[in-house]
């Protein structure tokens, strides 16, 4: 039974823009060929983040949104954990109200003028 | 034994008017509290960048777990500090 999943992972900033695409495409790559279902895929870019990791302080965020088999998920998570492009990742399993949320900030994101980074600063409110 | 009127205070004494806290999530019917919202998260957090107790901020049992754990997964994506000064 698909269940649906979003996932936030930062890559290292000594990528170039062409390993940053490849290795985004690796995992939706990954996704795909196992039966899951992208949803939605979102690229934050380079951010700094609050605090070093692996000596480097900034990162590139990307986020996926996915709708996958429960099984996959540790086969899905071995692989970020082999990739040491990748500075850290999280995988989140989305509930009912995390899923209308979400449409609903994409919605807001898509329909604001200037594709705002950070959502609208009262996003969580219903 | 000083009256109580020969008691002069220097300042008059503000006595903290108690202000009815009430749970913004329940108020605003906020079911999902997302952790990829750094600024968001701010609200519930002091400037070392510790969570603020449900006495302090009001929340409700139920949304004070969600907003602990939306923290604490967005300090694990570095979006949030774990600690730091002045953070605000």
């Amino acid at each position: 039974m698909l269940k649906q999943y979003e996932t936030v992972f930062i890559a290292t900033p000594v990528l170039s823009d062409v390993q940053m695409k490849e290795a985004v495409a690796k995992y939706t790559g990954l996704i795909t060929d196992n039966g899951g279902k992208i949803v939605c895929q979102e690229d934050w870019g380079l951010k700094k983040l609050a605090y070093p990791i692996q000596k480097k302080t900034t990162g590139f965020y990307t986020l996926i949104e996915f709708q996958a088999e429960p099984e996959f998920i540790a086969k899905f998570e071995t692989q970020f954990k082999r990739d040491e492009r990748i500075l850290r990742f999280q995988t989140v399993s989305m509930d009912k109200h995390a899923i209308a949320y979400a449409e609903r900030r994409r919605a807001k994101l898509s329909g604001a003028t200037q594709p705002a980074e950070a959502p609208a600063e009262a996003p969580a409110a219903e | 034994m000083a009256q109580n009127d020969d008691i002069r205070y220097l300042n008059p004494v503000n006595v903290e008017v108690k202000k009815k806290k009430y749970c913004r999530f329940k108020k605003a019917g906020i079911k999902y509290v997302d952790y990829k919202d750094a600024e968001f998260l701010k609200k519930f957090l002091n400037e070392q960048g510790k969570i603020l107790p449900r006495r302090i901020t009001g929340t409700s049992l139920k949304f004070q777990k969600k907003v602990s754990q939306a923290v604490k997964r967005a300090r694990h994506l570095a979006l949030l500090p774990y600690v730091t000064d002045l953070m605000k």
